[in-house]
């Protein structure tokens, strides 16, 4: 059997998959499966470039994710005038003098010559800015969240459309890996790991604390949609017509279309990304970014950037990320700090990779879709079996109880045996790197 | 001829699946004596000593020890039965005291260590002024000193020295030369690798020029040192 | 007497609870640094290891409450430890034979080391919210307090009261004797110098006779025995959530890195510099400084530097400073 053959019936198989839910299941389930493996697949694109490219250890991958699910909000949302008018300027004169004042330090740091008047400055700049920064921003953040703090406090976007936030949330994504690979990268792969782990919490603390930026843990509700709302097509005479013409209840039908046409619009940006990365993977600068991967020490003496180049591609990968999370929040209509949680973000975004087979991207789209399918559906399975298992035990019995209550948690159990598993038994993945 | 002491026999191999790199090599060391490898760079003389010491796989040959075939051991049970090993880099620890690698150095030996602490002691009377440093404090001289004394420390019958000269200045080479002359008139076996071929030959009983993993001279330190071609060809002159 | 005032808040509200905090952390960190100085790599399970541990405390220690086995004034979780440590080395030294001893023999790359241990964390993490389920558990008992705030006000009739928690005062002194154990057992123990002497060189060790297997199962029984006390001292102190351990990762690393990894001591010094700045950062200073200036400098706000949702940047932020201009850590770590 060729490769060509064995890579089509396996992503025929993920198909055929999904195809089954449907079938079992309801087709409403099955495409919640297929977009979110969409967007799944993208963020297991954005990884393997990093990973599978060039080796770097990223595992703040929902740092970047929660990014791009903030850039959907500063896009897409009316501006809350009278918290512009409260306090916005004054935030916004805040924000810049806490950059200034780091990048003063920095500046400092690098052109004033070692000793104790460097020491003394850098300390004058960085508590000085410290206070000034505090003295700008506490009370206009007062102010904004003071305004109607039940519907809004906070900022409000620019009322752009929502299509527009994927590009800024992969901007934004960007610019943070910027700033980290700036910092990190050069260091110890392990490090970058750690430094990664821990900005993605801080995103995600500044991201539930910052009321002002985007109501914190009291969430974003209702962000606008490209797509129209179901309710809209109910009552659209045309839509209710062909609908029944396909013998389908205008409800069912309505939250069908709706979903195809996310999956449309998330297929476009994935074919995109994957041609332009299979591209980069095929031209001469993917072909540096492996023989850097394989042998850091020698393309460094063949006068190779390596940090450089780094920086490139991790900052390429974050982005994918971005946009891959502003998608997500576009498709959930709402952007909720609470629910972003490492393991499920970062780690199951491993998975994909590690399972699908890092370095081809084939292979991250593969292990995209199937990760996500196995990780919504070992729910039921696990409710399934568990039941099995209980079926001979008493009715009130504690254990049995407790058994039912716990199968939720099977999918954490069950994606670690699966990475296990796979790494041993076939560390290269389901499609290798060729 | 009888059997020597310690004979690395006709040895063919190299490291892993790798290409060879010895070719029906001979190395041997009578009981009591001392043999050093020399030749020029990339010759395979620290290869050689490492299939001595079953570092490497062997394709060919046997290596035997007071007659007993001891090809098949693994590096640890060949210290087990009485070799020691020095290596050319990284042959101390660091982090800990002179001390603590001599006892680590007898890690094997469950009876009392103390009276070959003693010994080691009074061969290299520095390491003991300096038992409670880390080694990896001391001088690179002083540095093979604890290498060498914690090879020691498993009371071998024979002593395997990996350039044990590399990197230190000529008077801590002589010094060093005179102490591993000390070690095999206590009766220890030497069998070295020198960088440094002529001051070896001096001390060698048996000398083994190699060049390109094979033998090219064998004979007597002293017979080497005379020979006008190896001295042309491997001792400047 | 204000000047007393002030360093009694100082002690009450900073001082004590970062030397309880510091505490827990350095001996996380002390099991994280023995991982990557044995085994040589990053353990990501680390945190949910201190999970599993502390989940079998609690259930012994519930099951002893239940049957009326108590420990008088000190928690009756510190009977149930040793069972806690019994079971998760078992756990351990079983994924060592299942999962990761296969990596050592392949002499697999660090990096997959770590991803092989997200794999195990995944498990581990899965199998604690299976057992004991996502949500908070308390399970301290005995006295509260050494000193309660009260007490203290009465005995030295000063306005400000220090309390000492039981369970910080248990925390420091079973850190204390831990640690005096741990380093007891590296330093003069034949098995823990052999530890020391793998850790510094591996080659060499092998060469000496040294069983690497060994080793590797003795670290990972100090480990379990680490992981799963600072994980009880953790939880008796605050409380036990799964997902609050996982989260440690980050300060115990940063602990473990800022003190420079694979050393046990810079791991207790970098695991009380994290503790001292996260509590300094995010404590509001206000009431300390009430006491010491006059009333008319007397400040408005809190004066609190961050607020504690922030206390991982403040880790984090230290962590990115020493490792810009010290790479190695304050005291000399290993890179591999």
């Amino acid at each position: 059997m060729s490769e060509m053959m064995k890579n089509t019936l396996l992503f025929a198989a993920v198909a055929g998959l999904i195809v089954l839910t449907g079938f079992v299941q309801s087709w409403n389930s099955a495409l919640l499966i297929l977009n979110m493996g969409l967007i799944s697949a993208i963020m297991a694109l954005g990884v393997n470039l990093q990973w599978g490219f060039a080796g770097l250890f990223n595992v703040g991958v929902m740092g970047f994710v929660a990014l791009g699910g903030l850039a959907t909000v500063l896009v897409a949302m009316p501006p809350t005038q009278e918290a512009w008018a409260a306090g916005g300027l004054r935030v916004i004169v805040a924000l810049i003098a806490g950059a200034a004042t780091i990048a003063g330090a920095v500046l400092t740091y690098k052109r004033m010559p070692k000793g104790r008047s460097r020491t003394v400055a850098l300390l004058a700049i960085l508590v000085g800015g410290f206070f000034l920064y505090r003295w700008l921003f506490d009370p206009a953040v007062e102010a904004i969240e003071g305004v109607n703090p039940a519907a809004t406090g906070y900022l409000g976007g620019l009322n752009l459309p929502v299509l527009v936030a994927w590009p800024v949330g992969g901007l934004l994504a960007a610019g943070a890996a910027w700033l980290i690979g700036k910092t990190a990268l050069g260091l110890r792969s392990d490090y970058l790991a750690i430094a990664t782990l821990g900005i993605a919490e801080i995103i995600i603390a500044v991201m539930k604390n910052e009321d002002w930026l985007a109501r914190g843990v009291k969430n974003v509700i209702g962000i606008p949609r490209p797509v129209p709302y179901e309710i809209d097509l109910q009552q659209d005479p045309g839509f209710v017509e062909s609908a029944s013409g396909l013998g389908l209840d205008p409800v069912i039908a309505s939250t069908l279309y709706v979903k195809l046409l996310y999956a449309g619009l998330f297929a476009v940006v994935l074919v995109v990304l994957l041609v332009m990365a299979q591209l980069a993977l095929k031209s001469p600068w993917g072909r540096m970014m492996r023989a850097i991967r394989d042998n850091e020490v020698a393309a460094e003496a063949m006068g190779k950037d390596v940090t450089k180049r780094h920086l490139q591609i991790f900052i390429l990968g974050s982005a994918i990320c971005g946009i891959a999370g502003a998608m997500m929040t576009t498709l959930d209509g709402q952007l909720t700090p609470g629910t972003y949680q490492p393991l499920r973000f970062t780690f199951l975004i491993w998975v994909m990779v590690i399972v699908g087979g890092s370095g081809n991207n084939f292979g991250a789209v593969l292990g995209g879709f199937l990760i996500w399918f196995l990780w919504v559906q070992v729910e039921p399975v696990g409710i399934w079996l568990m039941q099995v298992i209980t079926s001979g035990m008493a009715e009130d019995s504690a254990l049995r109880a407790h058994l039912l209550d716990s199968t939720a948690h099977m999918r954490l159990l069950t994606m670690g045996v699966i990475l296990l598993l796979v790494l041993r038994f076939s560390p290269r993945g389901l499609i290798p790197e060729r | 001829m009888a059997e020597p002491f310690l004979i690395g026999d006709s040895m063919t191999g190299g490291y892993g699946n790798g290409p060879d790199i010895l070719h029906d090599c001979t190395i041997a060391v009578e009981k009591g004596e001392i043999a050093v490898i020399v030749g020029p760079n990339g010759a395979g003389k620290s290869t050689a000593m490492k299939a001595v010491f079953g570092m490497l796989n062997l394709r060919s040959g046997a290596v035997r020890l007071d007659g007993e075939d001891i090809t098949a051991l693994t590096p640890q049970a060949r210290v087990a039965k009485g070799m020691g090993f020095v290596p050319q880099t990284q042959n101390i620890f660091t982090s800990m005291t002179v001390e603590e690698n001599l006892e680590m150095g007898a890690f094997i030996r469950t009876d009392d260590i103390s009276d070959t602490m003693a010994q080691v002691y009074d061969l290299f009377p520095i390491l003991k002024e300096k038992r409670n440093q880390p080694a990896g404090e001391l001088s690179g001289g002083q540095r093979q000193q604890v290498a060498v004394g914690r090879a020691l420390m498993t009371k071998p019958k024979v002593l395997m020295l990996d350039e044990p000269t590399a990197g230190v200045s000529p008077i801590v080479m002589d010094e060093l030369f005179d102490r591993i002359i000390e070690v095999a008139r206590a009766g220890i076996t030497i069998l070295m690798v020198e960088q440094n071929a002529r001051q070896a030959l001096e001390i060698a009983d048996k000398g083994y020029v190699l060049v390109q993993g094979a033998n090219r001279f064998t004979d007597t330190g002293k017979a080497l040192l005379a020979d006008p071609e190896v001295r042309r060809s491997f001792l400047g002159g | 007497m204000d000047f007393l005032n002030a360093i009694v808040a100082l002690a009450n509200f900073v001082i004590v609870p970062a030397v309880a905090y510091g505490s827990q952390l350095a001996l996380g960190a002390l099991g994280v640094t023995l991982i990557y100085g044995i085994l040589r790599f990053s353990n990501f399970a680390h945190g949910d290891t201190m999970a599993f541990g502390t989940m079998v405390t609690i259930l012994v220690t519930w099951w002893m409450q239940s049957v009326g086995i108590g420990f008088g004034v000190l928690p009756t979780a510190l009977l149930a430890l040793p069972f806690g440590i019994a079971v998760t080395a078992l756990l351990l030294l079983g994924t060592d034979r299942v999962v990761y001893r296969f990596y050592r023999r392949q002499k697999a790359a660090p990096v997959i080391l770590v991803i092989v241990s997200m794999g195990v964390m995944f498990i581990m993490n899965g199998l604690v919210r299976f057992i004991i389920g996502p949500n908070d558990q308390r399970f301290a008992d005995g006295a509260r307090f050494i000193i309660s705030a009260r007490d203290f006000k009465e005995m030295t009739g000063l306005q400000e009261g220090l309390a000492i928690r039981t369970s910080q005062g248990i925390t420091v002194v079973t850190a204390v004797v831990v640690v005096a154990l741990l380093f007891w057992f590296l330093n003069h123990t034949r098995t823990g110098k052999s530890m020391r002497a793998f850790s510094d060189n591996e080659d060499l060790a092998l060469l000496s006779g040294i069983n690497p297997e060994r080793v590797v199962a003795v670290t990972w029984i100090i480990v379990a025995a680490l992981a799963t006390i600072a994980g009880v001292l953790y939880g008796l102190d605050k409380s036990f959530k799964p997902f609050t351990y996982f989260q440690l990762l980050l300060p115990i690393f940063a602990s473990a890195i800022v003190g420079g990894l694979g050393n046990p001591l810079g791991a207790i010094a970098g695991g009380f510099v994290i503790a001292f700045s996260e509590v300094t950062v995010t404590y509001a200073f206000k009431k300390v400084l009430v006491y010491l200036l006059p009333e008319s400098l007397e400040p408005e706000g809190l004066v609190q530097l961050m607020s504690t949702d922030y206390k991982f940047a403040v880790s984090f932020a230290i962590l990115i400073i020493v490792l810009l201009f010290k790479p190695t850590g304050l005291f000399k770590g290993k890179s591999v």
